[in-house]
């Protein structure tokens, strides 16, 4: 099939999100392509959820600037997605005298970037911020502060079909090929799935992938070094625990920030990143040596940890431009592409991806406006819809005037997450039409309690065969390429539907 | 928001649920109130299709519905209230205890709480299996749900990590299915399933079993492709270079069940870190006075038939409790000792003693043993010894000590040599 538009985005992780969201505001016809079943499952769904203040980057750097301005708007784009998003603060520790230099680096490197509010700090006052840090000095940054990332990439895509923008999934790219002007210009991409689409503007901000794009499109010359970090996750009893981020001080050359504790907005807390050089971008396993690392790191600062507390590991990939021998980060790179017009180029966006892609997406679509007249539509609808907060998170009083309004709030499918039948429905009438457990795990947060799905999984099973009327071969745990089951018991068994009638006698 | 006032609540319509509401009843109270989850009662034994359910309660060898559906014809016969598909949210220390269902959400204040939550199963994560993240991994209880009650296959060549008894239960199940089971994979050097298990799912179908071997490596992207398995030391660590791949599209958890205590523990009830569950005397209360405990959501059990036995006693007790109350006076509470899980114990229940009455002892050794003496001291004193034949962890021991043998403030340890 062939589609016509004005901009299309490969990749739909945050950045990409971000950029046609952006986009949707205008009277372009724009559409974003990923090679996944749902936005947002390659590095965008897999890291620490941090949103960064800026102390971290070299002055003058893309990289610093759009750090500081996506954190400075982030808070306003989250209330209109109605995405959680904190502002906790980070201390960044020092352990000794060379910490305490590179503390003042941050600091000058910090104020030099426009960070708000940074201050060092003697041993008492970081512990009244955060009890049980140890340190000789802390830098605090206050503008630091946490956000899911999951919920804000997926928000962002969901806002932005919303307001227009076609989202296709599943369509991997296989070659972009510049149209001559006799043509019309633009470009014409071609998927796997066998589609064609042709656009006047193409963003590449595919990621990990955004070297290869780049060659699809005849750009040679980039390449990413994918940098794998993985992480546990821990169960919610130590909500609370933490009530800012805590850093170690950086290392110089060290490929990432080094691994701590995160809070997570959903009450969790999460262990890592590791940082390792891997061959394959597409590598997302967890190893024995690391995990074992992550473990010990979290018994020493949280010693009464259990083994089942631990109730996730995953790991996550940097798009890094930077090759192992050179370690370290390099500053974005965001072209408009001269030698291939219509072109624009996104590699290396490695953290901080999340909290730079608002500033990103203003930035692309400011380049975007060279090629085509953005003219705002009235129609933009900033805000989504829907209640920001999670049933299990409001009064008793709000609990049961849902219930009373609508059962479906009242019957609790996912135990450990308190998620409900209602709250699932909602996850599924995505506007992607995405309907996979993951895609329904990062709406509805169901299968990332403690027990894993455990409980929830029949639950959802029967859920999807009650709505759409699925067979056993119909579920998927996040692409085509991973069915959940392989078929029937019985071919002739005969089930009964699973909603209780109304009553209270078995 | 609609608020009532009951006597005896029962958390959980499973056997130990149904068991605590029906002697609650039995007991004289009239005002007794099941609440579950789920939309049918009978909890987990739904489920369990297999037979052997009932031996030692009925002398019969049910399955796991019709072991329920006795308990459930019973409830039905008496004056108990029964609410499916009502989930308890939280318990506060007052009784308190918060409802949501489709029928509305609401707080319920209880004379009394019998919690009978059950438990849930370690998850892969629980182990930290390294490895990609592909289809295809499943606990074995929730496969059992799948195939069982839900008609869907969850995969036709599969592995089996951990010999609990639902595994090797799931073992049998897929082949009787069609599948092919590669085998079952254990980390100890002796299986955790009962014995009779291991005879008529893995021996009789000649599923070879695996020991102190683990899995330890996940292999595929999209659907699972296989799994490494590995040798392991006395110290369970693998040995390098006994790796081997085993193919296979479904790997099965069968690696331990954790009481369910978060309603427990939001409540503040101290909980045991051996047996996962609360704190109880031998009236199976906890230290939240009013507050009951019992089955599955107390100690993991091998049998549901002792299941059955250990919640009427809560039922009854929690039944007695809510009488005093009602009559104006909130009960007093004796004292109680820790009672001590000496060597070779790997956990006794109570875990505390009022003493002065008949109570039955519950236990389970650290590792299988031959011509075993269990001993139970009272103040240094040996006021019982049974020799075992044969000891098993995977197998609960239950000794009956007269209460004229347990004084009030006695020392009570429990050792096995």
């Amino acid at each position: 099939m062939e589609r016509r538009y004005d901009v299309l985005i490969v990749g739909g992780g945050v950045v990409g999100c971000a950029i046609a969201r952006e986009l949707s505001r205008y009277r372009v016809r724009t559409a974003l392509l990923d090679r996944e079943r749902d936005v947002g499952l390659g590095t965008s769904c897999r890291n620490s959820g941090v949103l960064h203040s800026g102390i971290n980057y070299t002055p003058g750097t893309l990289r610093a600037r759009l750090a500081v301005e996506g954190n400075r708007r982030m808070h306003a784009l989250c209330r209109d997605l109605r995405v959680k998003c904190r502002t906790i603060g980070k201390l960044t520790v020092a352990q000794d005298e060379e910490d305490t230099a590179t503390l003042a680096r941050l600091l000058e490197q910090g104020i030099a970037n426009g960070v708000p509010g940074l201050r060092i700090l003697w041993p008492e006052e970081m512990r009244r911020l955060q009890p049980g840090v140890e340190g000789i000095r802390a830098l605090h940054s206050p503008s630091s502060g946490i956000v899911s990332p999951y919920a804000l990439t997926v928000a962002l895509a969901e806002n932005a079909v919303t307001n227009g923008v076609h989202v296709h999934l599943g369509q991997e790219v296989l070659d972009i090929r510049p149209r001559l002007p006799e043509e019309g210009g633009g470009f014409v991409v071609r998927t796997a799935a066998g589609d064609r689409f042709i656009a006047l503007v193409v963003v590449n901000a595919a990621g990990v992938f955004a070297d290869r794009v780049a060659a699809l499109a005849g750009i040679p010359g980039f390449r990413i070094y994918p940098c794998r970090g993985e992480y546990y996750v821990l169960d919610k009893r130590f909500n609370g625990v933490l009530r800012t981020l805590v850093y170690p001080a950086p290392r110089p050359r060290h490929p990432g920030l080094g691994i701590h504790l995160t809070p997570t907005v959903d009450g969790n807390i999460l262990i890592g990143p590791s940082a390792e050089y891997v061959e394959d971008p597409g590598n997302l396993a967890c190893t024995a040596a690391i995990l074992r690392k992550l473990q010990e790191k979290g018994r020493g600062l949280l010693p009464d940890l259990a083994g089942a507390d631990f109730i996730r590991s995953f790991a996550g990939i940097r798009a890094k431009q930077s090759p192992p021998e050179e370690g370290g980060t390099r500053d974005y790179i965001i072209e408009d592409r001269k030698d291939v017009k219509g072109f624009i180029n996104l590699v290396g966006i490695e953290s901080p991806g999340l909290t730079a892609s608002p500033a990103i997406a203003s930035m692309v679509a400011e380049m975007v406006g060279r090629h085509l007249p953005l003219e705002e539509k009235e129609t933009f609808v900033s805000c989504r819809e829907g209640r920001r907060e999670f049933f299990c998170e409001l009064s008793p009083e709000e609990k049961a005037a849902l219930v009373a309004e609508d059962p479906d709030y009242g019957e609790v499918v996912c135990r450990c997450e308190g998620v409900t039948r209602r709250e699932v429905l909602d996850a599924l009438a995505n506007p992607l039409g995405a309907r996979t457990l993951v895609s329904l795990k990062y709406r509805a947060r169901v299968t990332m309690g403690r027990c894993q799905g455990g409980f929830c999984l029949p639950r959802i099973v029967r859920i999807l065969r009650d709505e759409f009327g699925y067979d056993p071969e119909d579920y998927l745990l996040r692409g085509d390429s991973s069915p959940l089951f392989v078929g029937k018991v019985r071919e002739d068994a005969v089930l009964r539907a699973s909603v209780p009638a109304e009553g209270v006698r078995p | 928001m609609k608020r009532e006032t009951r006597g005896v609540v029962v958390v959980g319509g499973g056997p130990a649920g149904l068991a605590a509401a029906l002697s609650a009843v039995e007991a004289g109270c009239g005002d007794v109130l099941l609440l579950e989850r789920d939309i049918r009662l009978g909890g987990i034994l739904n489920q369990c299709i297999h037979d052997g359910f009932g031996l030692h309660a009925f002398g019969e060898a049910l399955s796991g519905p019709e072991y329920a559906a006795r308990s459930i014809d019973r409830v039905r016969t008496h004056d108990i209230e029964v609410r499916t598909g009502s989930m308890v949210l939280s318990l506060s220390r007052d009784r308190v205890l918060e409802v949501s269902s489709r029928n509305g959400y609401g707080m319920i204040r209880a004379d009394a709480v019998v919690l009978a939550m059950g438990c849930r199963e370690r998850t892969r994560e629980a182990l930290s299996i390294p490895g990609s993240r592909p289809s295809g991994i499943y606990t074995a209880g929730a496969a059992q749900n799948l195939m069982n009650l839900e008609n869907i296959l969850p995969g036709r060549r599969a592995v089996i990590l951990g010999s609990g008894d639902i595994g090797l239960i799931m073992a049998r199940r897929m082949v009787l299915e069609g599948a092919s089971v590669e085998g079952v994979y254990e980390v100890l050097p002796y299986a955790s399933g009962l014995p009779r298990n291991l005879r008529q799912c893995l021996d009789d179908y000649g599923i070879p079993l695996h020991l102190s071997t683990t899995v330890t490596e996940i292999l595929g992207k999209g659907r699972l492709e296989g799994v490494v398995v590995s040798r392991v030391d006395e110290s369970r660590s693998p040995i390098p270079g006994t790796e081997r791949e085993v193919p296979c599209d479904v790997l099965l958890l069968s690696v331990g069940l954790i009481p369910e205590n978060e309603l427990s523990r939001g409540c503040g009830i101290s909980l045991d870190s051996r047996t996962g569950g609360a704190v109880v005397d031998e009236t199976f209360m906890t230290d939240v006075p009013g507050v009951f405990a019992c089955g599955n959501a107390l100690h993991v059990h091998d049998l549901v038939d002792w299941v059955s036995v250990e919640a009427a006693e809560a039922g009854r007790e929690a039944a007695n409790w809510a009488a005093s109350f009602r009559r104006g006076k909130e009960p007093e509470v004796p004292a109680s000792l820790p009672v001590k899980a000496g060597e070779g114990v790997r956990y006794v229940l109570p875990g505390r003693l009022r003493g002065g009455r008949d109570t039955v002892f519950s236990l389970r050794v650290l590792a299988p043993g031959r011509n075993r003496d269990v001993v139970l001291r009272v103040d240094g004193r040996d006021v019982l010894r049974r020799t075992f034949p044969r000891v098993h962890p995977a197998e609960m021991l239950r000794l009956a000590v007269p209460g004229k043998d347990l004084p009030p403030g006695g020392l009570v340890e429990v050792v096995s040599s």
